[in-house]
């Protein structure tokens, strides 16, 4: 694994590196004072630095790293989620439970690998209960509103989430102790799709996709940055146990799923009248605004392996 | 606030506003806004909207290290100042300023003792509502301590803060915070104009910061 680990490595660093030096040149040769895509190009070059070794420190630290790595990412982008919903005093219970028992408890679940509980812990227990808690309060003020919501918050931001470490625990014959390799995979032809789209949106983009829901993505973006995501996954099929023509397919499943993610994110937005769920990265928004696309793909991907790979 | 902590910023409210600003930031993400005002170390007065015991912690987690050591927070003497171990955590670690507002002694007057931490050169956290905003409005009328407080020291400059979300991450008589988002607006400064009345000024003051709130349409 640490042979395949390292040709990972030093692509993300080349592929980094030629990005910070495109825009370093783009920045020295355009007009001062540089535009807001300027100016945000290489807020979001250097931020894909950080988030990068953010994932390799935890990468390192196998399991463990990674199951503390997104329960963070659950933390971050639950209380972006619910900050954005209407809540009530009478909720604050729920919330604090959502928090304190929900995130904690389903990656223990990911962690000690027990996947019977873990697939129906938030769909089946939380589901049901969360509400319960909501009606014993009595305040039926927006109430299904409210349940919704809490409901929604879970889900995207804990339950589709908790599915990246989950790969760990999925047991591919013949490719046993490479799982983090899976992970790898996901992570890059998804969040990869994300920026391929973005780069072929803004060379190529004419079409809009929805001008409702998200103006900025374009027929030409999606297309261009499905096929070659996809490429990608063929590419690096060599860290998977897919062949390449399955690699290919898995990524461009994968990446279907993060662009409709991305247009779910886009329509919750829009319908609670902000741009960015948050402010926790510069120049991206906020953990949902990066991760919308792996919380679609992430569950899919995961079912997909445990279907046709796993004995 | 006693004499030495006036003067020397000690060890323990270091640590105390390195770890409450640490605790701000897990919790709510505070971030700043500056619109209208930028970072300085001009001598200040910070008046905020106030729905939480959390909110002067939230505003001084935006301040810089250095600003955070002259900076104090006018708190309730009525509440604060009831038991011993109230007063050391008000008084000794958080370095508030506590005034009552039911007062009958000369040295008590409230608006005397701002003064004389103003005189020091220090900056205040002052929240003009005079008590938590438990109702359905979004602020209260102000009390007229920033008016007075302005017509003694004019050079003192007033920055209007809104104080986002806080409401919902520590409601009324809950202890344990939910994380939330809060970002803290940081508004224009405003200033007694010449010749203006008490009223109008209050008035004119309250209206600017609500109008620093980001999101007016649903402070739920």
């Amino acid at each position: 694994m640490r042979h395949e680990i390292s040709i990972l490595i030093i692509g993300l660093l080349a592929v980094l590196t030629t990005a910070s030096i495109v825009a370093a040149i783009l920045s020295a040769r355009a007009p001062k004072p540089l535009s807001s895509t300027l100016v945000n190009l290489t807020q979001r070059i250097n931020a894909w630095w950080v988030m990068v070794v953010l994932i390799t420190v935890a990468f390192f630290f196998g399991r463990d790293g990674m199951t503390i790595l997104f329960a963070l990412i659950s933390f971050a982008a639950l209380r972006e989620f619910v900050t954005l919903t209407h809540t009530s005093r009478s909720d604050h219970w729920v919330l604090l439970g959502m928090f304190g028992i929900i995130i904690p408890f389903q990656y223990w679940l990911v962690w000690t690998a027990w996947y019977g509980l873990f697939v129906i812990f938030i769909p089946v227990y939380c589901f049901l209960l969360m509400p319960a808690i909501t009606a014993l309060h009595g305040d039926t003020e927006r109430f299904l509103e409210r349940i919704a919501a809490q409901q929604w918050a879970v889900m995207i931001s804990v339950y589709c989430v908790s599915h990246v470490p989950a790969l760990l625990t999925l047991n591919v014959p013949g490719f046993e102790g490479r799982n983090l390799l899976l992970i790898a995979f996901l992570i890059i032809v998804v969040q990869g799709s994300d920026v391929l789209q973005y780069i072929f949106g803004k060379l190529f983009g004419k079409h809009r996709f929805s001008p409702n829901v998200s103006p900025s993505k374009t027929w030409e973006g999606l297309i261009g940055g499905l096929v070659s995501a996809s490429l990608l996954g063929a590419l690096l099929s060599f860290v998977t146990p897919f062949s390449q023509l399955q690699a290919a397919a898995v990524a461009f499943v994968a990446c279907s799923m993060g662009f409709l993610g991305g247009l779910v994110a886009s329509a919750i937005k829009r319908d609670q009248g902000v741009k960015d769920w948050g402010h926790l990265i510069e120049g991206h928004g906020g953990m949902m605004d990066r991760t919308d696309s792996l919380v679609f793909a992430a569950p899919v991907f995961f079912h997909i392996v445990r279907y046709f790979w796993t004995v | 606030m006693s004499k030495l902590s006036l003067t020397t910023f000690t060890l323990l409210q270091t640590v105390t506003s390195v770890g409450l600003s640490a605790l701000a930031w897990v919790v709510t993400g505070v971030r700043p806004i500056w619109n209208g005002s930028l970072p300085s170390d001009r001598q200040r007065i910070y008046f905020a909207n106030h729905t939480s015991h959390g909110d002067f912690i939230l505003l001084s987690a935006c301040l810089s290290e250095k600003e955070r050591a002259v900076t104090h927070a006018v708190a309730a003497g009525e509440y604060w100042g009831k038991s011993r171990l109230r007063r050391f955590i008000a008084e000794d670690m958080l370095s508030s300023v506590l005034i009552n507002r039911q007062w009958t002694r000369p040295e008590e007057n409230p608006i005397e003792i701002m003064l004389s931490v103003l005189d020091q050169g220090h900056s205040l956290i002052l929240f003009p509502e005079g008590t938590r905003n438990m109702t359905e409005e979004p602020l209260l009328a102000f009390r007229s301590g920033l008016y007075n407080l302005s017509m003694a020291q004019p050079e003192v400059e007033l920055i209007p803060c809104w104080i986002e979300n806080m409401s919902r991450v520590l409601p009324k008589g809950q202890f344990l915070p939910v994380p939330l988002l809060c970002r803290v607006v940081f508004g224009a400064p405003v200033a007694v104009a010449p010749g203006e009345e008490r009223r109008a000024f209050l008035e004119r003051a309250h209206a600017t910061l609500l109008a620093l709130n980001p999101r007016p349409e649903r402070d739920d």
